[in-house]
């Protein structure tokens, strides 16, 4: 299915937020992810469905002052 | 030289560190240990799925250093919020340096967002260190709001222009009830010192050890600074003269005239 994932169309197999962060080898640290601008704890990622269209963020951590 | 106390968490070391524009990682982490600092601050940014960069916490995380992620790139209270909650999750700490400029120009904070934010966050149980203008009035209201210290700038962030907000800085370390951390524009170990002198509880600088010829060295140098500036001020300064006229601290060898 077809998800927004930081404003760009991706293919993905996944089906709740746990699989999609497997599927893009994402750093087990560092990470945090929200759906339709609601983020998403960690605790909820297996829970927590992707859906047709979702409209996905993800950032991690980077230098900054 | 007394203990620093932020949200009951206490700082033998009152200078923090920003962790951007180093040229490595491993410079970065050479003079994070060099400056001896227990806080530093970092940043968040969307992933790009075909990047894969080393991952960065790795070279920072110690059980002596507080994590600070700051908002920088959010432009309003509302989107702050958001920023937080995702840092929260990311860093899996409360801590938060909010910093909210939406003038790329300038990186001037915009107060009224900022104290909007701040509001919000502090019920939200996050731990707030406000990025500010040195403007004193502003700085009660955020103390007022539940602001763990305020963070009133020295002059516009990677300017290495030092205290151009001298006489502000005086008033809200004057007023200040919770901890006044001078952000931005600190460019030399003698800025910091003179802020420390002053009796600001902490600076925090990014920019002037990051680009120094010797990151390393630089850190160092900040480092001595800042207790330098520190123990002057617990230490007491004397009066600063009102004119030119001498006073002798000799006994002007009056031996030969009796």
């Amino acid at each position: 299915m077809k998800v927004r994932i930081n404003h760009k169309e991706v293919e993905t197999s996944a089906t709740n937020i746990l699989q999609l962060h497997q599927e893009l080898s994402l750093p087990s640290a560092g990470v945090a992810i929200a759906i339709d601008n609601n983020m998403v704890p960690r605790a909820e990622w297996e829970n927590t469905a992707i859906t047709q269209g979702a409209d996905i963020i993800i950032i991690k951590a980077v230098c900054g002052g | 030289m007394k203990t620093l106390t932020i949200a009951g968490r206490d700082f033998s070391s009152r200078l923090f560190l920003g962790t951007g524009k180093f040229s490595s990682n491993r410079l970065m982490k050479e003079a994070i240990a060099a400056s001896g600092t227990q806080m530093v601050t970092m940043a968040m940014k969307r992933v790009e799925l075909e990047d894969k960069e080393d991952d960065l916490l790795t070279h920072i995380i110690t059980p002596s250093i507080q994590l600070l992620p700051n908002t920088s790139g959010v432009r309003t209270a509302q989107e702050a919020v958001f920023a937080a909650k995702m840092a929260r999750e990311a860093f899996g700490t409360n801590w938060l340096k909010l910093e909210i400029h939406p003038d790329p120009k300038y990186l001037l904070p915009d107060s009224i967002e900022t104290l909007k934010a701040t509001e919000e966050l502090v019920k939200l149980g996050f731990v707030v260190l406000p990025y500010c203008q040195a403007d004193p009035t502003l700085c009660k209201h955020l103390e007022e709001a539940g602001a763990a210290t305020v963070m009133p700038l020295g002059a516009p962030i990677g300017t290495n222009k030092g205290l151009r907000t001298l006489d502000f800085l005086k008033i809200i370390i004057e007023q200040a009830n919770v901890p006044v951390i001078v952000d931005a524009g600190i460019g030399a170990p003698s800025h910091a010192a003179q802020a420390m002198e002053l009796g600001a509880d902490a600076c925090l600088v990014n920019t002037a050890i990051a680009v120094a010829a010797d990151p390393v060295e630089m850190a160092i140098a900040f480092k001595e600074a800042v207790i330098a500036g520190r123990r002057a001020y617990e230490a007491g300064l004397g009066a600063v003269s009102s004119d030119f006229t001498a006073s002798a601290s000799s006994p002007l060898t009056a031996f030969l005239n009796n």
